[in-house]
């Protein structure tokens, strides 16, 4: 796939069809790739890199990207695709200057979960058969591809893309995911039980602001948080009451439009399931208003955003509140 | 040398923690450890080292400096400094232990940063020697040798049993202090583990990397660079860099309305930061490109320059490790030596 890839884009960089190349670049070790740009073949044969590791969502560059001269190739896997469309939606990307190459997704790995068996000091990671051959510096290890595979794919909701200008391999299907299981596990929890969960996970919080600038839905030009005239900005939480609201009011503040992208969980340096958080959004959106999923398309009004004669009470809140 | 069977840290503990406020580096889940207070029965982790580094204890990422009260017309300033108690920093790395040398050059020169000297000279630092370096260290560059770790008492695992060495005269009270659970012990299999490391550590990815091509003297080079653009351009503005950085020192002083006064505290800053140093005039850097320029100069070229060639970095391989997007100090090294 990596080869069909830099063909293309060689392709469409020589044909002047784009200036530019979003897609991934290989690092130091086996599993520390960077997104990039790359703007020749030499940089492309050289740097390029689409492997079980290259699970970081390039979209929201091209919100940046976007906003330079020239059209830029961008490499997108389905789930990169609805935030594509998102941003889009929001405008916040300029279609005219994107030729997007829809290219097959995961399951991607996690480097953290390969160390969190106490697989150290790793030097390569091959897939054989689903089974990962894993060279250190203390010997060759093995394990299951399938316990290596990063949370956000292991819920994959789709393998379809809903935005392209062509395609590298199949399109694939929207998926039967089990990715609301854990929100229905929370759900039934008791509130105190429910409070525990979210105040051990939020205490581990170092304010880093990672799932904020990684995630495709925020995008505004100054947040609030890094505002001193909004009044409520912070670098650190004063309190531990603060600690939690940056989080449930930056989910509150991408309901309805957060595609699931899985990258704040991905990103978190202290592991903190966010991802979470958005998903009992969506959850509830798709309970109160009907099925929507964010960035299915480019067109359509947002259930947060519209209203119908059938949309619920506000009472319901209340209602639902009731233990 | 002194040492106790692995069997009976437990016990060696729960005699310190019996004295003084214990800290240890423990599993919060599978491949993440953090320092929690010692309570008895609480295990060492196995990971070579903590998400969040061993600074917290002495540069925490939120303090109060001073509270003010507001009565009417008058503004009562109150000195909330108090004299912390006795405490004990177990299993720091040799990474780690470097990094306070580079904290103490910035908070202990003149003038004094008295909350940061109060937890200094009140806190006992033992560190662990390492014997199974991960492919993201590289503190050899730094000339740390992390088979022989600073600290004020230093400890080595051989496998069965842990032996202890005073550094400084504190590293002695604390060891004197659990004497009577040690005992004398032959080193020979401890030389042959730190052998051992020795061969890895010359086999690491990154032993190679030298810090010889950087230093105080190269600020037009580096500064003017073509190389920032490449190197930034992906970068989140986030601050895990610089969050889980055993040696970044910024900080931020902002002022907290409690409704019936003021608490000032400080924090934790990024120059990673849209905000980061952000004066009356507005932003000293204005792009992404400088604000991720700034720390890699800091510590490569600023911080030696003021320092007596000392680095700002002590390899310890967490921004390695937790970068979102993967860009670290060592790919920067690399791309600005590149000619």
């Amino acid at each position: 796939m990596q080869e069909a890839m830099i063909k293309r884009a060689k392709e469409l960089l020589a044909d002047g069809s784009v200036d530019r190349v979003i897609g991934w670049k290989r690092g130091e070790f086996a599993y520390d790739i960077t997104p990039a740009v790359f703007t020749s073949a030499e940089e492309l044969e050289h740097d390029f890199v689409f492997d079980d590791f290259t699970a970081a969502n390039v979209s929201k560059y091209l919100v940046k990207e976007t906003a330079k001269e020239g059209k830029i190739l961008a490499f997108l896997k389905p789930c990169d695709t609805y935030s594509f469309n998102q941003l889009i939606k929001e405008h916040r990307i300029d279609r005219e200057k994107v030729y997007v190459v829809g290219i097959p997704g995961g399951p991607k790995l996690d480097i953290e979960k390969i160390k969190a068996k106490g697989i150290t000091g790793v030097l390569s990671v091959k897939n054989e058969d689903y089974t990962l051959k894993i060279e250190t510096l203390y010997g060759e290890e093995t394990m299951p591809f399938s316990e290596a595979v990063l949370d956000k794919c292991a819920s994959c909701k789709s393998k379809k893309h809903v935005a392209y200008d062509e395609l590298i391999g199949e399109d694939g299907d929207v998926l039967e995911s089990n990715r609301f299981d854990m929100v229905e596990k929370l759900e039934n929890m008791t509130a105190q039980e429910r409070f525990d969960f979210w105040r051990g996970q939020l205490s581990k919080c170092i304010r880093c602001n990672a799932c904020r600038n990684v995630c495709p839905a925020c995008t505004c030009e100054n947040c609030v948080f890094d505002n001193p005239k909004s009044g409520i900005d912070n670098k650190a939480a004063a309190d531990s009451f603060e600690e939690n609201m940056f989080h449930i009011i930056r989910a509150f503040h991408v309901a309805g439009r957060c595609t699931d992208c899985g990258e704040c969980s991905r990103v978190c340096p202290q592991h903190i399931p966010l991802h979470l958080l958005n998903r009992k959004f969506i959850k509830d959106i798709n309970e109160l208003y009907g099925e929507y999923q964010a960035g299915a398309d480019t067109t359509s009004r947002a259930p947060l955003t519209d209203y119908t004669k059938d949309d619920c009470e506000p009472s319901v809140v209340h209602e639902r509140g009731v233990e | 040398m002194l040492k106790i069977s692995k069997s009976r840290l437990g016990e060696l503990f729960d005699a310190v923690a019996a004295k003084q406020t214990l800290y240890i580096p423990t599993d919060r889940e599978p491949g993440a450890a953090e320092y929690k207070k010692y309570e008895s029965g609480m295990e060492l982790t196995k990971e070579l080292n903590t998400v969040r580094s061993a600074k917290d204890f002495f540069f925490p990422q939120t303090e109060n400096l001073a509270d003010f009260r507001i009565d009417g017309k008058n503004i009562e300033v109150r000195d909330i400094r108090e004299e912390c108690g006795d405490f004990v920093v177990f299993g720091v790395r040799a990474c780690d232990a470097r990094s306070f040398t580079i904290l103490d050059k910035v908070f202990l020169c003149e003038p004094v940063d008295s909350f940061y000297k109060n937890r200094r000279d009140h806190g006992t630092v033992v560190t662990m020697a390492c014997s199974r370096p991960a492919e993201t260290c590289f503190c050899q560059t730094f000339g740390i040798d992390p088979t022989s770790p600073e600290g004020d008492a230093a400890c080595f695992d051989d496998g069965e049993s842990i032996f202890f060495k005073a550094n400084t005269e504190k590293g002695q009270a604390f060891i004197d202090s659990i004497a009577s659970l040690l005992e004398e012990g032959d080193t020979a299999k401890l030389d042959e583990v730190n052998a051992k490391t020795k061969e890895i550590m010359a086999k690491l990815p990154l032993a190679k990397l030298s810090t010889g091509n950087f230093g105080g003297d190269k600020l037009n080079e580096y500064f003017n660079s073509d190389k920032w653009a490449e190197l930034s351009e992906a970068c989140l503005g986030c601050g895990t860099c610089t969050f889980v950085c055993p040696t970044c020192q910024c900080y931020d002083i902002r002022d907290f309305n409690t409704g019936h006064g003021i608490k000032r505290f400080r924090c934790w800053d990024s120059c990673m930061y849209s905000d980061f140093t952000k004066m009356a005039h507005g932003n000293p850097r204005l792009t992404q490109l400088e604000r991720f320029r700034q720390r890699f100069m800091h510590k490569l070229v600023y911080f030696p320059a003021n320092n007596n060639g000392e680095f700002g970095c002590v390899g310890c391989g967490r921004c390695l490790a937790k970068c979102p997007i993967s860009m670290n100090i060592v790919k920067v090294m690399k791309a600005l030596e590149e000619k």
